[in-house]
Formats: structure tokens, sequence, C-alpha cells
């Protein structure tokens, strides 16, 4: 699913990287708080949701190859993360839903746990 | 590619966590440029932050160098910290001494070492209690050899 669509899909605020939504397609996500497990568990090329701020969660998805930021609950990222993602062309989305119904949306959109164990993924 | 091992060592130092993966992203960025495989440049990352993250965590900053070889590379951390009293407790996932600051940016949840020997060939801790702490964590380019990190993944999940 393109960025765009899921942008829509949860009305998101985007803070950097607009021009960036029609070129990245997503198929997984990843939403925690915790970034000792997203580097233990999100899937490279996945979305990453968050409701954390600071600098490390942009530095934590660069790592791994996640190609763009979801924060949920309103919550805004400081600036320097929000500059480090506009240095590394990462998009910012800003979400006002809780983490639950932001993953609840895209899931019934289609788009994909990062494993699924039953299903061998 | 190259012939000679290539080496970049960076000191990282304590005081300011948000500077707290810089010396990883200049080894990814590295690793980039030297055109190495992007899986195997993910599986470096991680194990470059998590172990510079716990350089800086519990032992005040060290050392941070990788070389890299045509066949593999190796990450490297050092420092003058406390030492690991009991390694095998370390190892325990969910086992953690970070402070409430580290957990309020999201880490310190014990998955540290268990992720980078998730994401290594081979990984050795030399640690001395009082002394410090020396790292090493291998990751080879051969095909047939770099599967441990998937199936660790998978096995960590179940």
């Amino acid at each position: 699913m393109k960025l765009r669509d899921m942008v829509q899909g949860i009305r998101a605020d985007v803070l950097y990287g607009e021009e960036l939504l029609d070129s990245i397609d997503i198929e997984y996500a990843y939403g925690a708080d915790l970034m000792s497990d997203v580097l233990a568990f999100a899937r490279p090329g996945s979305l990453l949701l968050t409701g954390l701020t600071n600098i490390q969660i942009i530095r934590t998805a660069q790592m791994l190859d996640i190609p763009a930021v979801v924060f949920v609950r309103g919550k805004k990222p400081q600036e320097a993360a929000v500059k480090l993602a506009s240095q590394i062309k990462m998009p910012v989305l800003l979400c006002q839903m809780s983490m639950f119904e932001t993953c609840g949306i895209l899931f019934a959109k289609g788009v994909l746990p990062c494993h699924i164990p039953d299903r061998g993924v | 590619m190259f012939e000679a091992p290539y080496v970049e060592e960076y000191s990282v130092q304590a005081g300011d966590f948000t500077a707290i993966g810089e010396a990883s992203t200049k080894f990814r960025a590295t690793l980039k440029m030297l055109g190495i495989p992007s899986e195997i440049v993910r599986r470096a990352a991680v194990v470059a932050y998590e172990a510079e993250m716990n350089a800086l965590i519990h032992a005040g900053g060290g050392t941070l160098s990788m070389t890299v070889t045509p066949d593999h590379l190796e990450i490297r951390a050092a420092d003058r910290g406390p030492g690991i009293p009991d390694i095998a407790l370390a190892m325990q996932e969910g086992y953690s001494t970070a402070s409430d600051e580290i957990r309020e940016l999201g880490f310190g949840a014990g998955m540290g070492l268990p992720n980078i020997e998730r994401n290594s060939d081979t990984m050795v801790i030399d640690t001395e209690v009082g002394a410090g702490t020396v790292l090493m964590a291998t990751i080879r380019f051969s095909a047939a050899e770099n599967q441990k990190s998937g199936e660790g993944r998978q096995a960590a999940e179940q």
C-alpha cells in the first residue's frame, strides 16, 4: 500500500516528507513504545508506529531500514528527531488516534504484522 | 571490492544520551558505501547500535570499532566499566540494569545482548568485574553461513 493511502486512512498530518509519500510502498507495520522490541522484531521496510518522541526513534528506524514513522496519540516528535528524519528523508506522520485504533485501521486495510508464526512469515 | 581489512573506530562518550547511535550510523553508512548487501548492513547496524548503547548506558562510554574483510565483518565494543558479574543472567531476555532515563527513551528492556547474539554469527564477551567488558561480534557475508539471524528471530517469537 502506498504510504499516501495509509496517511489518508488514519487521517494523519504530514510533519515532514509530503513529497515522498507516493514513492514508498508498505506491506508490514510494527507498533511499539519499546525500541528494544522494535530492534529485535520489526521487519526491514515496515512502518513504525510509536508514542515516544525522542531522536532515538528515528535512529532506531534508520538502523532497520524503516521508511517512515507514525507518531500516535497526538504526540509530536522532538525537534531533533524531526531534523534527523528530514536529513535522512524519512517521512514523519502525526496521528491523533490511539495506537490501538491506528493499528486497527491499517490492519483492516490489509497491512500485515511483521511476524505471523502460524503462517510461516 | 577490496582486499585489505578496512577498520573504522570511534570513541563514544557518556553524558548526552541523544548522541547514542551516531557511531553506529557512521558504520552503517560505510557498509552501504562499500556495497555490502542490505541484510548484512541491517544486522551490523543493529549489533553496533545495541553495543554502542550498552557501552554508554552501563560503562559511561568506550570504544566502538568495525573491521570489514572480504568475507566477514567484526564489531568490537570495549569499555572500562563495571563489568558483567553474571553473563548468563545478562543474556536473559528481559533482564536489565538500565536507568529510568534510558527506559524513558524506549530502551533498557533487557533485549540488547540477546539481540546482538541473534544478529551475529558469533558473539564473544570478555568481561571482568571492576575492569571492563569487551564484546566482539562477527557477521559473515556468505549466504550459506549467515542464516542464523532469520532462525533466531523465528525462535524468539515462539
